[in-house]
């Protein structure tokens, strides 16, 4: 077996702002090339910290006490900000949680999309034009010039999602971070945004984070999944795995806990207090640094 | 169901129809056109659609919080659609309304003491400010929230207490109807089944009818006796959750099923396609 494209091992971070308070206890997850990776968990439970981390973003408030992010066998915590800068929209992206904010209102959406070309990859203003609109073709866009040349407010969430999911793949990542991609989406949109996620991720052969709440999204997208409570793995395997026969009392709560249309007599069931006993106890036993 | 509490007929609603921004005068922008919703007593009814169908607009107008264009509304047998607010005014403390962020809803400057005890006065449910606190007490109990809470501030809560603090807010006025608009959208499932649980409690106890919001169909399935599917604001489908659910009459309706990922394998569904889905 080939080293993965991403492993994160023992990964630790404390909130300054909380007194030192831990937010994330010992983590250590893969990515392999071309394999979507869940990173699942309620508020609090830490996976948009490994997000930010993983791109640089933690804010301030943040600090990572131990634990390596190599990438391609480079831990991302010790590269120089320098070399960093290279990796990061180039080998590492993201797609954003909200369409309506991730997009400079007052910039063109030719202008958007074609920075990281010309800059990073040093495409002429021609060749990047001709790049955008190939991109825009690939994420069915129906009229790529229309929409290369407006501003986002002209263009509808899935759309602006959309040019936010070409901009992603646009130099050929071989990580891209989806944080909560389609969490401010309306369900039959969220479905179309999930299939073109896994048709770029497929044809590009590209490995994915996709952080979300929703543990039927990770059943559709996601080929593993790592279940986080409160900075802390909890559960991890292959997504049919998990789901069909979950090890954890926690994970077991949590498909119970929500309401499905087809089953409505099987969802709905409050994650019983002894689960969150256990919890505690787990978290106090292994806690972090 | 026979005895109606709340029935709404051709219901159409305009927005803008005063100046726009720049002076010219606006056509307006019609979003429901012609909507019939009726709601029996004790009976919860669904109201699900996405961003755009009108579902939060039809909620308003039910409750008189927007004006009609055309169309008749009657709650417990009165034409209310042109009722002068101060005769709808005795009518508000009966038809209560839970909003989908209860940290924009309750006032974050009150304590949750003043946020509940207040009403009870205003509405005169108390003779004075003991007895209100005695019934706020018992409401507290009966939404599961620690008498602690009360010296406390919005802020200080967690999201799922501040719903509770909603859900109460709304019951101590001991309304007939109840609108609930998205309100467990913002929260986590294992605290969202509590509060859907403790909602289908109170308004079984308290005999309740309701209008329950959601862009969510299994949230409505858990709590809705029977629900109408909007889409740009005109109803698509009607009718009791076990039928529209189990045997959804129109493409819509199967199409906002389809699209609910399931927690549980089915290779199939990112790539199937409904007939509406190709037609959008």
């Amino acid at each position: 077996m080939t080293a993965p494209l991403l492993s994160i091992s023992g990964l630790n971070a404390v909130s300054d702002r909380d007194g030192g308070a831990p937010i994330l206890r010992d983590v250590s997850l893969t990515v392999a090339r071309g394999e979507v990776r869940g990173l699942v968990g309620e508020s609090g439970a830490g996976k948009s910290t490994i997000a930010k981390a993983l791109l640089g973003i933690l804010p301030r408030t943040v600090r990572v006490t131990a634990g390596t992010l190599a990438f391609e066998g480079r831990d991302l915590l010790k590269l120089p900000a320098r070399e960093l800068r290279d990796i990061m929209g180039s080998e590492i992206s993201l797609i954003p949680q909200d369409p309506q904010t991730a997009l400079n209102p007052g910039r063109r959406i030719e202008a958007q999309l074609t920075d990281g070309l010309r800059m990073k990859r040093g495409l002429s203003a021609r060749e990047a034009h001709g790049r955008a609109l190939s991109l825009l073709e690939e994420v069915h866009i129906r009229e790529p010039e229309r929409v290369l040349n407006s501003y986002p407010h002209e263009l509808s969430g899935g759309m602006r999602q959309r040019v936010l999911i070409a901009a992603a793949f646009a130099l050929e990542p071989k990580l891209v971070v989806a944080d909560e991609p389609t969490t401010a989406l309306d369900v039959t949109v969220q479905k179309q945004i999930l299939r073109l996620i896994r048709g770029m991720q497929e044809a590009h052969g590209t490995g994915v984070i996709f952080v979300t709440h929703d543990l039927g999204v990770v059943a559709q997208i996601c080929d593993t999944v790592t279940l986080l409570y409160s900075g802390k793995v909890i559960e991890e395997g292959r997504t049919a795995d998990v789901l069909a026969s979950p090890r954890h009392i926690y994970t077991r709560a949590l498909i119970a806990a929500g309401p499905r249309y087809d089953r409505p007599d099987a969802g709905l069931t409050p994650v019983p207090a002894a689960v969150f006993e256990e919890l505690r106890r787990e978290i106090a036993a292994g806690g972090g640094r | 169901m026979s005895d109606t509490l709340l029935q709404a007929t051709g219901i159409e609603v305009t927005y803008g129809t005063t100046r726009g921004l720049l002076g010219k005068p606006g056509g307006g922008h019609k979003v429901l056109h012609g909507v019939d919703v009726h709601i029996g007593r004790g009976e919860t009814v669904g109201i699900v659609g996405e961003s755009g169908s009108g579902k939060t607009t039809l909620g308003r107008a039910l409750l008189r919080l927007v004006n009609t264009s055309a169309g008749a509304i009657r709650f417990d047998g009165a034409d209310i659609t042109h009722l002068p607010e101060p005769r709808m005014r005795p009518l508000r403390r009966r038809m209560q309304m839970i909003f989908q962020d209860p940290m924009a809803s309750l006032n974050p400057r009150h304590t949750i003491r003043r946020i509940l005890v207040e009403p009870l006065l205003l509405h005169r449910l108390a003779a004075d400010a003991r007895a209100a606190e005695r019934r706020v007490a018992a409401i507290l109990e009966r939404v599961t929230l620690p008498a602690v809470v009360l010296d406390r501030n919005p802020h200080e809560l967690s999201g799922g207490q501040r719903q509770r603090v909603g859900i109460a807010r709304a019951a101590l006025l001991e309304p007939d109807f109840v609108l609930a608009d998205e309100i467990v959208s913002g929260l986590d499932v294992s605290t969202q089944a509590q509060v859907l649980n403790l909602l289908k409690e109170l308004s079984a106890d308290l005999g309740l009818s309701m209008a329950f919001i959601s862009h969510d169909l299994s949230v409505i399935r858990a709590v809705c006796d029977r629900v109408y599917v909007m889409r740009h604001g005109r109803v698509v489908e009607e009718g009791p959750c076990e039928r529209v659910f189990a045997a959804p009459a129109s493409s819509y309706t199967r199409m906002l099923l389809d699209a609910i990922p399931l927690p549980e394998i089915d290779p199939e569904w990112l790539t199937r396609r409904t007939e509406s889905e190709d037609a959008a």
